[in-house]
């Protein structure tokens, strides 16, 4: 069963989207969503990179997340690095242009944050960094940010998006979703909020356990979140899938996801959320 | 032959093989006066999963099995044993229940994963999965498995995350298949075998990196792979039986945060 394929190879029109071409497209070239095909200029994009007709977030950095969603970051861990555990061919190679192209040492940029005068513990995925999988260090780096947070009596805020295991890591890779889960529940004993918002994509093994454990769960509009890929499924049952199927809209219907939020709107939500979800310590 | 002997690819070739024991086969070896308990309590009863309560060596316990089926029907209702969300759901419940009375609780799984399908993704394959993870690692009983053929991915995890896993010989655990493997890496899913040898998927390599607490000889014998699975689940429960609630949950954190 080839459970974690699409995770890692994700569906056409989607793989077009190639978020480091955002460097590369000049003010003043345009671009075309791969949700409503709506065309947008660089300016209509904003610095929210998404589409102004249906809101689509277009895949973007860690650190160009960070540009408009808070107003204080603080970095943690900054310098752990995969030790390769199955010393895979090809993978440090890999592992260090990853490094090298995003300025992040694994999947994940995790630290302190502020919004206003609201504090929390904040993870964001990088889905530019080997397609976002949990590697080793994505796990660790999720795993003490967390710990820190039970320790320190913090909200925890995840912005998720992978495309899954990461395949280079093998088991080691597999064993970061129960690491992080254990992290979560403990962080969950001690009465502290957790918010995960599910961003395009949340796939495979990051969807069957972070991104779907919080308290709270937010998605961005038409983000796919799912756990098989679509090719999986549609191998396995001999069937077509519903174009829709594992959009954030349609994964809201079925119970999964709490609301929807825009990324222009997300700043405050996550301040209101802050403040009466949880959080029974004042600052 | 014994496993150090044989190829990654013969392993998975065994793994998968119709002769090994079954879940089924294991429970009613294992377990007196065993009582099935069906259903998520949520709209489902996947066939995927069995489970329910009985005796071992007298004492009660939770038993938890993936089934793949015998008859053509069967392996169609389970999806040759690949769990939906609400397998998942119901071992989440009978693990729950266990741990309300105190009762441990045995896994055996044998998955190709979690079933991948549109009602499976509609029905939260990935949130069951995920709920199952979050809530076992505070259950404050011990949790043993045995993954007595294939261990896939997510779908294999969420009945392994407990304080202790042991495999059969001839059985892998891994994060994907061979096959899907090769077609990621490859573009070839005919170069499964290949793939097989640099996933590192055989218990002896999983012992070696200390994902996995032992290995379990498998003689074609199935009386006498119950026999050895007695054997190491009596030694183990006892072990794990002295430990405090509280030691016992605090040991299960352990084993992941190392990871
Ligand atoms: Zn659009």
């Amino acid at each position: 069963m080839k459970l974690y394929e699409k995770a890692n190879t994700l569906s056409d029109h989607r793989v077009k989207v190639d978020p480091r071409a955002d460097d590369r497209v000049p003010d003043g070239l345009y671009r075309r969503c791969p949700i409503c095909q709506a065309v947008s200029s660089a300016q209509q994009l904003s610095v929210y990179q998404a589409c102004p007709a249906c809101g689509f977030g277009l895949r973007i950095s860690a650190k160009d997340r960070l540009k408009w969603l808070v107003d204080d970051f603080a970095a943690y861990d900054t310098d752990l690095t995969s030790s390769d555990p199955l010393a895979f061919p090809g993978y440090s190679e890999k592992l260090a242009a990853a490094q090298e192209r995003t300025g992040l040492n694994d999947s994940v940029l995790t630290g302190q944050a502020r919004i206003d005068q609201t504090r929390f513990h904040l993870a964001i995925m990088d889905p530019t960094f080997i397609m976002g999988s949990l590697g080793t260090i994505t796990g660790e780096k999720l795993t003490r940010l967390i710990e820190d947070a039970t320790a320190t009596r913090q909200p925890v805020v995840i912005y998720t998006a992978s495309g899954g295991a990461r395949m280079q890591e093998g088991i080691h890779s597999l064993m970061q979703m129960q690491k992080v889960a254990t992290a979560l529940a403990k962080h969950h004993a001690a009465g502290l909020l957790s918010v995960v918002v599910l961003t395009d994509p949340t796939t495979g093994g990051v969807t069957a356990s972070f991104a779907m454990e919080a308290d709270i769960t937010l998605a961005e509009p038409h983000a796919l979140v799912g756990f098989a890929g679509r090719r999986v499924i549609e191998q396995t049952t001999h069937e077509q899938i519903a174009h829709d199927l594992q959009q954030a809209e349609n994964v809201l219907r079925h119970g999964f996801i709490d609301q929807i939020v825009p990324r222009d709107q997300q700043r405050a939500t996550l301040v209101k959320l802050l403040e009466i979800g949880g959080c029974a310590d004042d600052e | 032959m014994t496993s150090e002997k044989m190829t990654a690819a013969a392993v998975v070739a065994a793994a998968r093989s119709e002769e090994k024991v079954s879940g089924l086969e294991l429970i009613a070896g294992l377990i007196d006066d065993f009582f099935e308990l069906h259903g998520d309590r949520l709209g489902s009863d996947d066939p995927a999963i069995v489970g329910g309560i009985g005796r071992f060596h007298g004492q009660p316990v939770t038993v938890i099995t993936t089934n793949r089926g015998t008859t053509p029907e069967e392996k169609l209702a389970t999806h040759f044993g690949c769990p939906s969300p609400g397998g998942y759901r119901k071992a989440l419940r009978l693990m729950e229940q266990a741990a309300h009375f105190k009762r441990p609780v045995l896994c055996f799984v044998n998955t190709p994963g979690a079933y991948p399908g549109q009602a499976a993704e509609e029905g939260g394959q990935g949130a069951a999965i995920a709920q199952n993870l979050l809530k076992v690692s505070q259950l404050a009983v011990p949790i043993i498995t045995v993954i007595y053929g294939e261990g896939g991915s997510g779908g294999a995890l969420a009945l392994s995350c407990g304080d202790e896993v042991w495999m059969l010989e001839h059985s892998t655990y891994s994060i994907l298949s061979p096959e899907g493997f090769a077609s990621i890496l490859w573009k070839d899913s005919k170069r499964a075998n290949e793939a097989a040898e640099l996933m590192q998927l055989t218990p002896a390599v999983l012992e070696d990196q200390g994902m996995i607490e032992g290995i379990i000889a498998e003689p074609a014998d199935h009386q006498e792979v119950i026999r050895a699975v007695d054997r190491v689940l009596v030694a183990r429960l006892n072990e794990l039986q002295q430990l405090a609630p509280a030691e016992l949950v605090a040991k299960r954190a352990q084993r992941y945060r190392k990871y």
